[in-house]
């Protein structure tokens, strides 16, 4: 039974993602800051997105890239700051591939009896850059749940 | 206004929870409806189709119109459809990657009891 994942739609600038994973938050904080975890879940395998390049130095001031490859001729860059890194329990980000203005994402890893709740927020400098954040990304099919929950249980049988 | 958008999303998300729902928005999206078309398209009761309908309706998805003794399903206001619509991919991928990061922390967990045992700790 997986963990439900939320998203909400704060206020006009700001969607927030909530989760909480099953284990204590050092561990979960570790999968979103060494570089060869991190590209293991962040592009999942069903959007058909290959991520090429993945670095991150994770410390006030540092930066982080990530490439995806399109297609054969095509690749796209995602880059930015870390603005804040709070070991195990905050992380904050800028968002500058879109040139000025882009979203801080804001994320904060608590932990109770062994669980941690993360919580995400992607703050846009303005209502518009909001809406439009949902029409670019969301190009990237997802697939539905039940072709998910047969890759879940492919890579639980082979694990 | 933050209260209102999110009972405005969770009525949106429980009327699209129902795969007849989303089939009536589908078809509605093609082309308006009366709730008697509908309720044979679907293989549905009159009684029961408007209960789907009226669902749609409170949430914005659906507006209905009563001409003479029909009453004809339009979609509703656009820029919800919409946005619950994006909002609902992002959900998506997002819980598409935490399902990935579930293996990995699984298996870090594994890992770190593994060489807890080998440390004698």
């Amino acid at each position: 039974m997986k963990n439900p994942t939320m998203v909400e739609r704060k206020s006009e600038r700001e969607l927030v993602v909530t989760r909480t994973f099953n284990c204590p938050a050092r561990i979960v904080f570790e999968a979103w800051t060494k570089p060869e975890l991190f590209k293991r879940w962040w592009v999942p395998k069903s959007c058909g997105l290959n991520l090429v390049s993945c670095e991150m130095d994770v410390r006030v001031g540092g930066g982080y890239r990530l490439v995806f490859q399109i297609d054969a001729s095509n690749s796209m860059p995602v880059f930015g700051k870390y603005i804040e890194v709070t070991p195990y329990s905050r992380l904050a980000w800028t968002n500058e591939e879109g040139g000025e203005g882009g979203a801080i994402t804001t994320v904060t890893f608590e932990e109770r009896e062994g669980k941690t709740l993360m919580v995400m927020s992607d703050l846009h400098p303005s209502k518009e850059a909001l809406d439009a954040a949902g029409t670019g990304s969301a190009d990237a099919t997802v697939e539905t749940f039940e072709q998910l929950d047969e890759l879940l249980v492919t890579l639980g049988a082979s694990a | 206004m933050v209260q209102h958008w999110s009972d405005r999303l969770d009525a949106s998300f429980a009327a699209l929870s129902d795969a007849t729902r989303r089939g009536v928005l589908d078809q509605l999206g093609r082309a308006d409806a009366s709730i008697s078309d509908l309720a044979e398209k679907f293989h549905m009761t009159l009684t029961g189709m408007k209960k789907h309908v009226g669902v749609l309706e409170q949430a914005g998805l659906v507006t209905t119109e009563k001409v003479g003794r029909v009453r004809t399903c339009r979609l509703g206001p656009r820029r919800l459809e919409e946005e619950t619509a994006w909002i609902e991919r992002y959900r998506k991928l997002w819980a598409s990657r935490f399902d990935e990061l579930d293996n990995v922390l699984e298996e870090l967990t594994r890992k770190e009891r593994v060489d807890g045992r080998k440390n004698g700790k």
